[in-house]
């Protein structure tokens, strides 16, 4: 099979679209914390908690949304926490980020231990099951591609658009990207640049959560250590890629996936007989970078990004 | 403009016995004032002397330990910029509170709409905003980006965001601080046609010309104390000054004399520009030897990538450029200061000092490794010897010379630069608007030295953005625009309305053609 094969089959674009779910509610999740000024690093071990809260929650018998709505809860009380200390108390998100996903991640594998003390290899679920959207998925070509998806992929990119009109045609969005890129401005108009930030990192990282889940509920029937595997920090990276807009940070999650499938792909091909899996392993990893150098050097950073704001101060 | 007697019955702002400490700072001191329909008053004092947190306080972002603020007649709850906002006070910053990845509209509609709602009428919001620009005269593209406007421009943004909300009454803190003369003058008309519509006018400044030309009543603050209220008509630039400052304000005297040697010159020299900030582009330029040099423009037009050139930040991408009749190699700031070259730079703050270093060690940043170490090591005794010698002879008010710098005054860190420089007995200065941000009697004294040092032969190029100082200290006025510099103009033979034609970037062109 070689590449061009590969890339016009409808497999490999159902699996790309697939694998750039998660990815797609993390980078949203991000991107909103960003935008108002808060870089998220907890991002990793929000997405391990989001993934382990959903499928232990399937597992003592919610139905598979109410195991989506227990991951989105785990996310923003985490959220809370970040916001907590990066906003109204001005730490340092570096370390408020990083202490955060080491705290979520310590704290999955024990409650993990704790709930399931005898357990060799975790339990099974049934997890979110394709739902061929009728007609659309019927298109020739790569109509079953997109629209043979399981209803998590779909909610993936309505979110998207959902972000994508919020922050663009709402005086919140209006209100929340002003607070990324000068708090004063946000001040000097009697609203809460505390309120507007905390808002943002809670329901941003609700949806890293939402990301974790689709791992657990929809990608997969079950929740390992170490299955979120530094998606978050991918995540951390497509929103650069994107330049902070949701659209585009879509189509670099896209992009990611696709060439994560494909790398899956060409290990089956002749080559990969010869080259060590390894690489190609690496390869989507060294293509995003490649794609970051050129795409974002002319991005628009928020003005305010990890920029702690207190009210008074001169 | 109306009087401000004939209304006097129902002011539409009164402040009454304000006061408000930071620490064992009081900043404003029982501070009470009225504030007439269609009256415009000025709100004059030194850096320091209580304005701006005065104005913070009746906008509700400074809570006041004592007084009130009424609007209308009615008290406004104290620390709530909304509330201050709702009963229609628009307030200008110094430091502009715009978003600059944001368009003008959206800059003006923030905060205007209720956060849950479900639209942004953006049609409505951007005709609304054009309405008011014509009205206003206040041009500005509603669809453009914040980022990429001028500081003029952006300043009209905010005095449409006030009007946008319907303010009655503006406040303008030193709002023609980065204007072009003919920028403040079409400010001033806005004002007045604001005036003539019924709105009330509060504007801060530390210009006097500027409050004889545009106020109704000037008020005078000092030390954080309300020393003085005069109708605007009735009193002069003198008394005003002398109130500002307790006292006789002593400017230095420049006699004219005829020019040194030139120094330091440049032929056709260009440098890249940095980002967004222009580089030079065929700069002609000579500094001679007891002469200041003056360096006027709007900031943001090249004056920076001349400044980072002479004090060897920057090497020039082409041209020639000499010093003493040597053209210089290899440049880089150690060289420039091994060729003489005296440093005060435009952000004391930022690259004139350390803040978390102490007098000695700021006293000694640029000679160290020559004059204070032997052997690697560092001759901490002589050091602070030469710290506690510039804290004596430049009268330099702190605690001593283990004192951290980020805890002195601006004017008292400005001294202890201005001494570092002058102590190497520079041939060239490089003086970067060596007074912002400073007190009048800190300005005379760093002035008073500069005049000094042009007597003892140096030559200083002194950038400023302040029109007045540049024309009171200047020998010779050079124009800086885009990158370009005009030729220069001696000593009064250039009104400041020309040099602001130059300034907004008129007549290089011809310049060009002629050459």
């Amino acid at each position: 099979m070689d590449i061009f094969e590969i890339l016009t089959s409808a497999a490999f674009w159902a699996a790309a679209i697939r694998i750039a779910s998660p990815l797609i509610f993390a980078t949203m999740g991000e991107l909103i914390c960003e935008r108002a000024g808060v870089l998220n690093l907890g991002i990793e071990g929000i997405m391990v908690a989001g993934a382990f809260a959903g499928w232990i929650a399937v597992y003592m018998g919610l139905p598979l949304w109410g195991g989506v709505a227990v991951a989105f809860a785990t996310g923003m009380m985490l959220g809370a926490l970040h916001g907590l200390l990066s906003v109204p108390f001005g730490l340092s998100q570096h370390v408020v980020g990083i202490g955060l996903t080491l705290l979520a991640t310590s704290l999955t594998f024990y409650t993990y231990r704790v709930v399931l003390p005898e357990v060799s290899s975790p339990p099974k679920i049934t997890a979110f099951q394709p739902y061929p959207i009728p007609g659309l998925s019927e298109i020739p070509g790569l109509g079953s591609a997109f629209f043979t998806q399981t209803p998590l992929t779909y909610a993936a990119f309505a979110l998207v658009a959902l972000v994508a009109f919020v922050l663009y045609r709402t005086p919140l969005g209006l209100a929340v990207r002003a607070a990324g890129e000068s708090p004063a401005a946000v001040a000097a108009q009697g609203l809460s640049v505390t309120a507007i930030r905390m808002g943002a990192v809670i329901v941003g990282s609700g949806f890293m959560a939402v990301g974790g889940a689709f791992l657990t509920l929809s990608a997969f029937d079950s929740f390992f250590f170490d299955m979120v595997n530094g998606r978050g920090w991918i995540c951390i990276a497509l929103v650069v890629f994107g330049a902070w807009k949701p659209g585009k940070a879509m189509l670099g999650a896209i992009l990611f996936a696709a060439f994560d499938a494909l790398q899956i792909r060409l290990q089956q091909t002749p080559i990969g007989a010869l080259v060590p899996y390894q690489l190609f392993l690496m390869m989507p990893y060294l293509l995003s970078i490649l794609a970051l150098v050129l795409m974002s050097r002319r991005a628009e950073v928020p003005a305010a990004l990890m920029v702690p704001f207190n009210k008074g101060e001169r | 403009m109306t009087g401000p007697h004939d209304q006097k019955a129902q002011p539409v702002l009164r402040l009454s016995n304000i006061t408000k400490r930071f620490g064992a700072l009081t900043a404003n001191d029982d501070v009470s004032f009225d504030l007439a329909r269609g009256e415009v008053i000025a709100l004059l004092g030194e850096n320091g002397a209580g304005k701006t947190t005065l104005m913070n306080i009746l906008f509700g972002q400074y809570t006041a330990d004592a007084g009130t603020v009424e609007v209308f007649g009615e008290v406004l709850p104290p620390g709530n910029p909304r509330a201050a906002l709702d009963a229609g006070v628009g307030m200008v910053h110094q430091h502009f509170t715009l978003a600059g990845n944001l368009t003008v509209w959206e800059n003006i509609v923030l905060g205007t709409e209720r956060l849950g709602a479900l639209r942004l009428d953006a049609k409505a919001a951007k005709a609304r905003i054009a309405d008011l620009s014509r009205r206003f005269h206040l041009a500005v593209d509603p669809a453009a980006k914040v980022g990429r406007l001028t500081v003029g421009e952006r300043q009209r943004v905010e005095i449409l965001k006030a009007l946008y909300r319907e303010a009655r009454i503006l406040i303008l803190d030193e709002p023609t601080a980065v204007l072009t003369p003919q920028e403040s003058e079409a400010l001033f008309k806005t004002l007045r046609e604001a005036v003539g519509q019924g709105l009330s006018v509060v504007f801060i400044s530390h210009k006097l010309h500027e409050v004889m030309a545009i106020s109704d009543r000037t008020i005078v603050l000092r030390h954080g104390r309300l020393v003085a209220e005069r109708a605007t008509a009735e009193t002069s630039r003198e008394e005003l000054a002398a109130l500002m400052v307790g006292g006789k304000v002593s400017a230095p005297k420049i006699e004219a004399r005829p020019a040194g040697p030139a120094l330091l010159r440049l032929a056709g020299v260009s440098t890249k520009g940095e980002g967004r900030a222009p580089g030079l582009r065929a700069v002609d330029l000579t500094l001679h030897a007891g002469q200041i040099t003056g360096l006027a423009g709007v900031s943001g037009n090249g004056q920076k990538a001349l400044s980072d050139l002479i004090s060897g930040l920057v090497a020039p991408a082409s041209g020639q450029f000499e010093i003493v009749g040597e053209p210089v190699g290899d440049w880089s700031p150690r060289r420039a200061l091994a060729r003489g070259i005296g440093r005060i730079p435009e952000d004391r703050h930022r690259t004139g000092t350390i803040a978390d270093f102490d007098l000695t060690e700021n006293a000694v940043l640029e000679t160290y490794a020559q004059d204070f170490a032997r052997h690697g090591w560092m001759r901490w005794g002589a050091a602070r010897a030469q710290a506690e010698s510039l804290i004596a002879t430049y009268d330099v008010r702190c605690p001593g010379p283990e004192t951290r710098i980020r805890l002195l005054s601006g004017g008292n860190m400005q001294k202890l630069i201005l001494g570092r420089v002058l102590e190497t007995a520079p041939r060239i200065i490089l003086a970067n608007q060596p007074v912002r941000g400073l007190d009048i009697g800190a300005v005379n004294y760093v002035h008073g030295r500069l005049a000094e040092a042009r007597e003892e032969g140096a030559a200083v190029l002194l950038i400023s953005e302040d029109l007045d100082e540049i024309m009171t200290l200047s020998d010779v006025i050079h124009v800086m625009s885009e990158g370009r510099l005009s030729p220069g103009f001696t000593r009064g033979t250039m009104r400041a309305e020309a040099l602001g034609q130059w300034m907004a970037g008129e007549g290089f062109g011809r310049v060009a053609d002629a050459s």
